[in-house]
Parts: C-alpha cells; sequence; structure tokens
C-alpha cells in the first residue's frame, strides 16, 4: 500500500506524459531558460554552501564551545521551517528594508529581493543545513588523530585539514554538495516568496512548472519530467552511499 | 656524562598531567644516541607520555627540554619530534612515497626534493617498490615501516614510537623487531619507545623506565631490571618470584611471615628473588633434605608455559614453580592438592630494597 502511494503519483506523471510532442516542449526557448537558470543557481548555491557549511560543520564536529548545541539546532532549523517561512524571514533580513538589507542597499547599492542573487541566497538558506549534517556526520566518523599525526609531522592546524582532513572526508563533502544541490535545484517557497518569478532572472524550473500547469499542462508535465529524471541520477549517484549502507 | 655539552644534549623531561583521579609524574632523561623504553602495565599512563612529550597533550607539571631547548609551551608542529603511531595512521588517500614526503612538505622543502627524501628513506627501509602504494595495499610490517620512515623523514631529535610492533602478527613481529633495532641503533638522537612487551622492551632499548599507576617505579639497563626487579609486576613480566623482607645476615624474614635462607649476607630491607624453575615440588615432606628453604603449600592451578607446566601455589609462600610434565604427572598434581616446595639458598637472590 505504502509502495504504491508512493509510486502511483510518479507512475500516473509518465501516463500521462506527451511522448510525442515532448522533444518541441524541451526544446521550446522558455523551458531552456528555467532550466539553464535552474542549474546556474542551484550550482552557485551550493558552491556557497560549501565554503560557509564545510568550516562550520568542522566547528560543530571538532570543538568545544557553550552553546553549541543551540548553534547545532539553528543549523538544521530550515530543515523543518516551511520554506515560504524561509522566504519571509529572508525579506525582512535582506530586503530593501530588511535588519540588513538597508544598510547593503544604502552603502553598496546591492539589493538581493527578486534577482538572480536572490534566488541563490533564498536556495542557499533551503539547501546549507543538508551540507552541514553530511559533513559533520563524516567529520565525527572520521578519526581525530590524522590531524595529529600531521601536526606531528609539521602541519598547521589548516594545512592538516587542508591536505589530510578534507580529502578523507571528500565523499562526505560531495554527498552532502549533491543532496543541498537536489534540494536547491526543487527549492520553490523560498525562492518565489524573497525573489520572485521573473522569467530568465528568477523564474527557475519549479517556478516555471507551477505557472504552466495553469496555462499549458503538457508543458508542466514535460518540465516535471525533466526535474524527476534529475532527481533520479541524484539517487543513482548516491547509490553506493545509502543503497549499500543498509 | 659530566661535562656541560653533555648534559645539555639529549632529552630532559619531567612530564607531569592530571586526569582527574590520575597524576603522570615521570622523569625522563637520555642522551643522544639512547633507546629508552617506558615499559607498564595498560593505564600506567605511557601513551599519555607519549602524546605530552609530542605536545599533543599538554603539560599540567614539569618540564620539557631537547638539546636544551624548552619545549613545553612549543606546539606540536613546531617541535622537532617524530611520533610512529601504534596503528601507524597513515594517511590512507596517499601513497607510501606521498605519506612520507609529508612531513618534509611541511618543513619548506618543495614539492620534487620532499619526495627525492621520501624516495631516499623508502629504499632504506627496503621498500622502493612500495612507492606507489597506497597503505590499504600495504602489509602490516611494510605500514610499520613506512611509518617508521615517515617519522624519521622530518630528521626528529627525538623519535616516539608508540607500541611499535603490537599491530603485527606473531612471525611479522619477529622480523620486524630485528629490522627496527637496525634502524634505532642508526638513529643518532633520541628514542623513546611505548610498550607493554618486556621482550620488545628488552630487544629494542638500552635502557628501561618502568611505569606504574602514573609513576617510574623502576630503571636501569635491561639485564639490571631482569635480574633485580623491584615490583610484582617486573617480576611477573620476567619471570621471577619476588618477596619483600628484612635481611639478617643469611637469613631474610618476609613481610608476610616465613624466611627465606640466601648466600648473600645483608642487613634492612631487602627483596628476594628466585625463578620458578628453581622450585622443586614434592608430595609428602621431604625427609633428610638439606634444604633450609621449605614450604607447606596448596596448588591453586596449573598451566603450560612453554614445553613445562607452572604450578601457581598458595599456603606459607605463595609463588610459581615450573616442572616438567612426567614429574607434574608422577606428583599427581591438581587444584587442591598439597605439596611441599624446597628452593636450595643458591638458586636465590637477595638485593637491597
Amino acid at each position: 500500500m505504502g509502495l504504491a502511494f508512493l509510486l502511483l503519483p510518479l507512475i500516473a506523471l509518465l501516463v500521462r506524459t506527451p511522448w510525442r510532442t515532448l522533444p518541441d516542449q524541451l526544446t521550446s526557448p522558455e523551458v531552456w531558460q528555467a532550466l539553464r537558470l535552474s542549474l546556474l543557481c542551484a550550482t552557485s548555491a551550493t558552491v556557497v554552501s560549501v565554503v560557509l557549511g564545510v568550516p562550520l560543520a568542522w566547528l560543530l564536529a571538532r570543538t568545544e564551545f557553550p552553546g553549541r548545541g543551540f548553534v547545532r539546532a539553528l543549523v538544521t532549523l530550515p530543515l523543518v521551517l516551511p520554506p515560504v517561512v524561509g522566504g519571509v524571514a529572508l525579506l525582512l533580513a535582506l530586503g530593501r528594508n530588511g535588519v540588513v538589507g538597508q544598510w547593503l542597499d544604502s552603502w553598496f547599492g546591492i539589493t538581493l529581493p527578486f534577482t538572480t542573487a536572490g534566488v541563490v541566497v533564498a536556495e542557499a538558506f533551503v539547501a546549507m543545513p543538508f551540507l552541514v549534517i553530511s559533513v559533520e556526520g563524516t567529520l565525527r566518523a572520521a578519526d581525530p588523530r590524522y590531524e595529529e599525526a600531521a601536526m606531528t609531522l609539521g602541519a598547521s592546524r589548516f594545512t592538516a585539514f587542508r591536505r589530510v582532513t578534507l580529502p578523507l572526508i571528500a565523499p562526505g563533502v560531495a554527498a552532502g554538495a549533491v543532496l543541498a544541490w537536489a534540494r536547491a535545484l526543487g527549492e520553490f517557497g523560498a525562492t518565489i516568496t524573497f525573489a520572485g518569478n521573473f522569467p530568465g532572472r528568477t523564474q527557475t524550473m519549479p517556478l516555471a512548472v507551477y505557472l504552466a500547469l495553469q496555462s499549458d499542462p503538457a508543458a508542466a508535465i514535460a518540465l516535471s519530467l525533466v526535474l524527476l529524471a534529475v532527481s533520479i541520477a541524484v539517487l543513482a549517484g548516491l547509490r553506493d552511499r545509502w543503497m549499500t549502507a543498509s | 656524562m659530566t661535562s656541560m655539552d653533555e648534559t645539555r644534549s639529549g632529552l630532559d623531561a619531567r612530564v607531569v598531567v592530571d586526569r582527574g583521579s590520575f597524576r603522570l609524574d615521570v622523569r625522563l632523561t637520555a642522551a643522544p644516541g639512547d633507546v629508552v623504553a617506558l615499559l607498564g602495565p595498560n593505564g600506567a599512563g605511557k601513551t599519555t607520555a607519549l602524546r605530552a612529550l609530542a605536545g599533543l597533550t599538554p603539560l599540567d607539571g614539569g618540564h620539557l627540554r631537547l638539546d636544551g631547548v624548552e619545549l613545553e609551551r612549543t606546539p606540536p608542529e613546531s617541535r622537532p619530534v617524530g611520533v610512529v603511531f601504534q596503528d601507524y595512521l597513515l594517511f590512507p588517500h596517499l601513497t607510501a612515497l606521498d605519506n612520507v614526503a609529508f612531513g618534509p612538505r611541511c618543513q619548506g622543502a618543495s614539492k620534487a626534493e620532499a619526495r627525492a627524501t621520501a624516495a631516499g628513506w623508502l629504499e632504506r627501509m627496503g621498500l622502493a617498490e612500495q612507492a606507489g602504494a597506497k597503505p590499504r595495499r600495504l602489509s602490516g610490517g611494510q605500514a610499520q615501516r613506512v611509518a617508521l620512515a615517515r617519522a624519521l623523514a622530518t630528521r626528529p631529535r627525538l623519535l616516539l614510537l608508540d607500541e611499535p610492533l603490537a599491530a603485527l602478527d606473531a612471525r611479522t613481529r619477529l622480523d620486524i623487531r630485528a629490522q627496527l633495532r637496525r634502524h634505532l641503533a642508526d638513529f643518532e638522537a633520541v628514542a623513546v619507545l611505548v610498550t607493554h612487551d618486556p621482550l620488545d622492551a628488552m630487544v629494542l632499548a638500552d635502557r628501561l623506565v618502568v611505569v606504574e599507576h602514573g609513576r617510574v617505579v623502576q630503571e636501569g639497563p635491561p639485564q639490571d631490571i631482569a635480574r633485580r626487579p623491584r615490583t610484582d609486576y617486573i617480576a611477573q613480566l620476567v619471570g621471577l618470584n619476588l618477596y619483600p623482607g628484612r635481611a639478617e645476615g643469611h637469613t631474610v624474614t618476609l613481610d608476610t611471615g616465613p624466611a627465606i635462607t640466601t648466600t648473600e649476607d645483608l642487613t634492612g630491607p631487602v627483596l628476594v628473588a628466585f625463578p620458578p624453575g628453581a622450585v622443586t615440588l614434592h608430595r609428602h615432606r621431604p625427609t633428610g633434605s638439606s634444604a633450609r628453604n621449605l614450604w607447606r603449600c596448596e596448588v591453586v592451578g596449573l598451566e603450560t608455559h612453554g614445553d613445562q607446566i607452572r604450578a601457581n601455589l598458595t599456603g606459607e609462600l605463595p609463588l610459581a614453580a615450573d616442572l616438567t610434565t612426567i614429574a607434574a604427572a608422577e606428583l599427581d598434581l591438581h587444584p587442591g592438592a598439597e605439596v611441599w616446595a624446597t628452593v636450595k639458598a643458591t638458586q636465590t637472590h637477595a638485593y637491597p630494597a
């Protein structure tokens, strides 16, 4: 029953796919535009997540500081927070009149909401926890004594991390990045709230699907199929890590 | 050993580390070229001492001078100290060559120089062919030598080895022990190794420092320690029966009551030792025996010990006795059996406590 419940919608999607017109649908400029923007933003958001998330994960896994449990809870909050709420919160923080946003605007002339950069910010906000949790878990499982061994060989803490720990946890970082990327690619609520829905600028695939469903259902199905294919590809990429874990 | 230069070079350390109720306080000195073994039971604090010398565990007291340079506040990466860890901790993502090149590279050598140095060390270890292998493809003995090469490649003034042979199987161990002995003999600076195996300690080291409960209980050349153990732990390691007592000429009255006649003429607190092989067992009280060391005992346990049987006895004097399998069968020994034990005075050895 459970399996049927999970599979039925996917089967329905495949059954109703207009296979004959699919090539035309997929090659339309609108689809390409949305797909290109989605890939660009999801990849940028993943890069942001890795750059900010790996040091944070290291801090959480390898150091003791007061309030660490609280910080950890905060990191995981975006996992359970409704994305729309995340979008509203981002607007309040980084919007033109936001707590930080007003300074960004008046000092640097930077406005994030309703821009492509805003999409990246919204996606990174939602996706980064996946990376942090994954990398932190890998770091905890990795033997910290390798870092000690590196230090006895003359490596500074940073060198030890870069040349020993990072290569050791690379699979965990990769898995976390793929998860974060997949999450960013599918991100809808925070994006539409914070960055809006402008074709070519902030209209990513999920937004395009939602919009197309009201005007051109066939196009929506085609776009959905693309996202499904990407999901399956991600799953296949992580197969060794998860499927064999059991 | 009294000139200024001699006292300044080498290792001069007092390692104090507090761990809640456990306190490690060990004095260690060694001249360049010395190999010192820290020998002790598990939990005695040996590995903690090693970590403190490497700077991986902070000192809570004492001092650490190497070749006259104070090191107690120097971070591990700046100490001229090399470590061979018990499970080697070879970096799994690097080849044997790059593992060995890691240290020279951190010390500022170019990639090519570091690799050339590393290749030289692998060659000395007889591992030139394994240079390109990842650690998981190395045998235990090869991994041990790569770890040694990696530690030596930084040209340390103090080499630390934590249970260097513990991870090896018995056959490889014999071979690697002999090789390690050669490499340690070639090493011109101070080497300190930690082990709970008396054989490793005696083969590899010039001097033993025995640590129990965080304290040094005895130190000296291996042959002295084997001949004159000072604690039950050491006596057990070197296979001797050991009793503290008070000497009055040739008679030593043990703290537990009975007396032992010895050949040495001593006065005051002494230790008396004799090997289990010196004990003769009788099922009935021997008559007409000249031995004055005669005790009534009870067998508590029997175990094979090499090609002999070792009997553990309680009674007037708790002791271990070795006898042949035939003798054990003829005496009909079994746990609970009553026996008489004799030891000739010439087989005992008494020395001031």
